[in-house]
């Protein structure tokens, strides 16, 4: 059993646990993830591990709740336990000094970039992020990334806050404004595409962590595989961070719709007692 | 006195009733019947048997008990060479083992010897079976066991009963490995597994699972670390393969593995209940012909599929599986596509809607000695399915053997391994089952396991003095 330590509600759906797990606390690096289980009942859910405290023996998870999974994770409480965490998972993500490096985080992949920019600024590079969202009260980490930056530009759909448009918008200024050794982006699929199709140009070097659907998350099921550079490819164990100039998201964003109908019924039948799907 | 030639019938469920449930298919022998069979052995001097058996059961010994009414030393004698007799009894090839060479086989059928080691076993569990854990010194040395498989399995019991402090560290949440995440309950109930875990550990076996070696720990980090002062590597051939056709990643392809699993270890076929879901399919193509193949075809239709086929590109002479399997999966209605070879997965708005085949014909032997399957010019043909299950083999996952220094590998990535030690080319390292050998069998596992166990023994040994 591992426990939620903490727990903070950064927007009406999106929640932020701090979990006992030490052995993963004390292996994990940026841009690896673990799989949970909730209950016995349970579906094995891949989280992007947020940030973790070696000392305490602590990891933090943020999600998004979008089905009956997350949803019955969301209505768990401090100091209530889930079965299982397993990892730390994938490979973590190539940290050297480069220069100028761009960290883009959409919506919820805020979260996971944090760790990342935080190790690439420790690493001597000069770090500018930009975190979007479609609106400012879905904003998270904004902080946490303004403590790991050199420069850090928010962006949201409505205006609501920041610069009114994406995070491409910015990324295409700075392109013209200086060079850039690498962009680094994690987000929703379109945006990552996004992201990609921007650099693709310029060949500037860019890496994405892909959320294919998984199960074991260790190479045995092959469910997870995406195609990149025209190759099946394991995002469990061969990524999750892919070049983005290489990565057929079109197969991706199909391959996590497979199972939204029979989600739907999930939802409907009282798991994690959730309305999504149903609009 | 003439023999009886045929083996005692095994009671079943009626095929039509068990192709929609997930109840065991084979009901196991009554006693009488037990009796009967056991009756059968000629109990020849020279126990051809045995020599087909990976373990050498001693099935001349154990088959006397059964008949002698004595079940308690039928198990012992079973279980002094075999830890999982009931698993083994339901899952290992025996027309192509111990049964081969019986002596009866020559004139009529082999004694039904997987039939009475599973009476003998299911016998021994129903009446209560106690294990005892042995006594172990409280400085006894620490030995890992990675991968919770028949092999890493009885490498921990052998171990422990050795007096040795075992911990066996496994991936996913539930051990059992294969025996929990690929062959369905149908043919053997997870129940049966979970007992033999608790028996291990009653030995003092601890498990420790959600452990991934090369994440969570490296194995260095076990010898270094942790204390420990040798280790097995059981982690058998997890990966699947894929034909690299087009179409691969359509939604509805699967891999056997990912199939199996979401039915059997995530229990999708309670789904909404359980939370993961399976997409069933109306019509499903099983690409492959071994027990892998039989199994996700059997599952499919057990889910609810109307059509369920097995496309294999040689003919049913070549296929791998089982004959059992094969025979099985035929009464519930799986339809055989034979000399049929997989061009390309069709679809539509990124779903699956057909499998784009060719028809084989046999040409010379390869190098495996099995005639090579050609194509049949101008042959093609579109099987219409909405789901194709991938069967067509696994190999090694690379997470131990990249985190590894100085671990040696072949080429296809498995482990190097002596056959009869299990060492590999780092000393306190051992290693067996399908991670060495490639997808073999249950029994082949447990007999590297065995062998490991012996090994460690005595590398352990030379250590303390
Ligand atoms: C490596 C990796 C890291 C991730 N990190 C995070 C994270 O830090 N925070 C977060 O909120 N989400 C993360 N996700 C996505 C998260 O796993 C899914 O949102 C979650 O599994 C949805 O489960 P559900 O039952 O609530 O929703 P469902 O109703 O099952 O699904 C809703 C949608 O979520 C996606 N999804 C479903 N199951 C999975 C799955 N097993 N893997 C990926 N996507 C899935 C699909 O697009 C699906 O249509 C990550 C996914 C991966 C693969
Ligand atoms: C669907 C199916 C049907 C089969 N039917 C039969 C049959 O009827 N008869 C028969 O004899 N054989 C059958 N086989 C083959 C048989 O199951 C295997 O040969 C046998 O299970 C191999 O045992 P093993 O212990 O080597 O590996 P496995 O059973 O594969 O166990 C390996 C274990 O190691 C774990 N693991 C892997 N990597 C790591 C890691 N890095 N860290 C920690 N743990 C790890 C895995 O999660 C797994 O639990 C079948 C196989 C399949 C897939
Ligand atoms: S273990 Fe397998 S091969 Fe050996 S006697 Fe039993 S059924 Fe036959
Ligand atoms: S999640 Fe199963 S292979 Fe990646």
């Amino acid at each position: 059993m591992f426990k939620i330590v903490a727990k903070k509600v950064l927007s009406p759906t999106v929640k932020q646990f701090a979990m006992a797990a030490p052995q993963i606390a004390k292996k994990c690096q940026p841009g690896q993830f673990v799989i949970i289980r909730i209950d016995d009942e349970g579906e094995r859910v891949p989280l992007t591990i947020a940030d973790f405290d070696r000392d305490k023996g602590i990891i933090t998870l943020l999600f998004q709740e979008v089905g009956a999974s997350t949803q019955q994770l969301g209505q768990l409480e401090e100091g209530e336990s889930i079965l299982d965490i397993a990892g730390p998972l994938g490979n973590p993500t190539r940290i050297k000094k480069m220069g100028t490096v761009v960290c883009i985080g959409g919506g919820i992949g805020t979260a996971p970039v944090y760790p990342i920019a935080r190790a690439m600024k420790a690493a001597g590079n000069r770090v500018i992020s930009i975190i979007g969202a479609r609106t400012a009260e879905l904003l998270i980490f904004e902080d946490e990334m303004k403590n790991a930056s050199d420069e850090l530009y928010i962006t949201t759909d409505d205006g609501s806050k920041g610069i009114k448009g994406f995070v491409t918008d910015v990324l295409k200024r700075l392109i013209d404004e200086e060079k850039l050794a690498e962009v680094m982006a994690i987000g929703p699929v379109v945006m990552m595409r996004g992201v990609a199709e921007v650099t693709r140009p310029y060949k500037i070097p860019t890496v994405v962590s892909l959320n294919p659907i998984m199960v074991d998350g260790t190479g045995m099921c092959g469910g997870c595989r995406v195609a990149v550079g025209n190759e099946s490819k394991f995002a469990c164990v061969d990524g999750p961070e892919f070049d983005a100039h290489q990565v057929d998201f079109d197969t991706l964003i199909a391959r996590q719709k497979m199972y939204i109908p029979l989600e739907k019924k999930s939802c409907e039948n009282g798991r994690g007692g959730c309305k999504c799907h149903q609009s | 006195m003439s023999p009886v030639m045929k083996k005692h019938a095994m009671p079943e469920q009626d095929p039509k009733v068990r192709a929609k449930n997930f109840n065991e298919v084979t009901l196991g022998y009554g006693e009488d019947t037990a009796l009967a069979e056991a009756q059968r052995c000629l109990h020849c001097k020279t126990a051809p048997c045995r020599q087909g058996c990976p373990v050498e059961v001693n099935i001349p010994e154990f088959i006397q008990h059964i008949k002698d009414g004595q079940m308690d030393e039928a198990i012992k004698s079973l279980k002094s060479y075999n830890s999982l007799p009931a698993v083994c009894g339901r899952v290992c090839p025996q027309e192509e083992q111990c049964e081969k060479h019986c002596v009866l086989a020559k004139k009529g059928e082999s004694v039904g010897i997987g039939r009475l080691e599973r009476y003998a076993a299911d016998y021994a569990r129903e009446h209560g079976e106690t294990v005892t854990a042995p006594q172990r010194a409280a400085n006894a040395q620490k030995v890992a066991v990675i991968g919770a498989g028949p092999a890493g399995l009885t490498a921990a019991g052998d171990l422990a009963k050795l007096g040795y402090a075992v911990t066996i560290f496994e991936a996913l949440h539930a051990p059992g490995g294969v025996l929990m995440y690929g062959i369905p309950e149908f043919r053997l109930p997870k129940a049966i597994v979970q007992q033999e875990i608790s028996n291990l550990k009653k030995l003092g076996v601890v498990i420790e699972v959600n452990a991934i070696i090369g994440r969570t720990y490296t194995i260095d980090e076990l010898l270094d670390e942790e204390g420990f002062e040798a280790v097995f590597i059981g982690t058998g051939a997890g990966l699947p393969h894929f034909l690299q056709i087009p179409g691969e990643n359509l939604n509805g392809v699967y891999s056997a593995n990912e199939f199996l699993t979401r039915c059997n270890l995530m229990k999708a076929y309670q789904f909404p209940k359980a939370a993961t879901p399976i997409k069933v399919g109306h019509k499903v193509a099983v690409v492959g012909g071994g027990n892998v193949a039989m199994d996700a075809a059997r599952t499919a239709l057990r889910l609810g599929a109307e059509e369920s086929y097995i496309v294999y590109r040689r003919s049913e002479t070549e296929m791998p599986a089982r004959l059992e399997e094969v025979h099985h999966a035929k009464e519930e209605g799986v339809q055989f596509r034979l000399l049929t070879n997989p061009l390309e997965v069709v679809g539509k708005d990124s779903w699956v809607t057909g499998l784009r085949c060719m028809k084989m014909e046999l040409g010379e032997p390869d190098a495996s000695g099995r005639r090579r399957p050609v194509e049949i010019a101008g042959s093609e043909f579109t099987l219409d399915v909405d789901v194709v299950i991938m069967a067509i083999g696994q190999g090694p996952n690379p997470l131990i053997q990249s985190t590894t220094k100085g671990l040696d590998t072949n080429k296809r990535g498995n482990i190097i391994a002596d056959e009869e030690t299990g060492q590999t080319s780092r000393p306190g390292i051992f290693a067996g089952g399908d991670i060495v050998t490639g997808a073999a069998t249950v029994i082949l596992a447990m007999g590297a396991g065995k062998k490991s166990a012996a090994a460690i023994d005595k590398y352990l040994q030379e250590k303390r003095q």
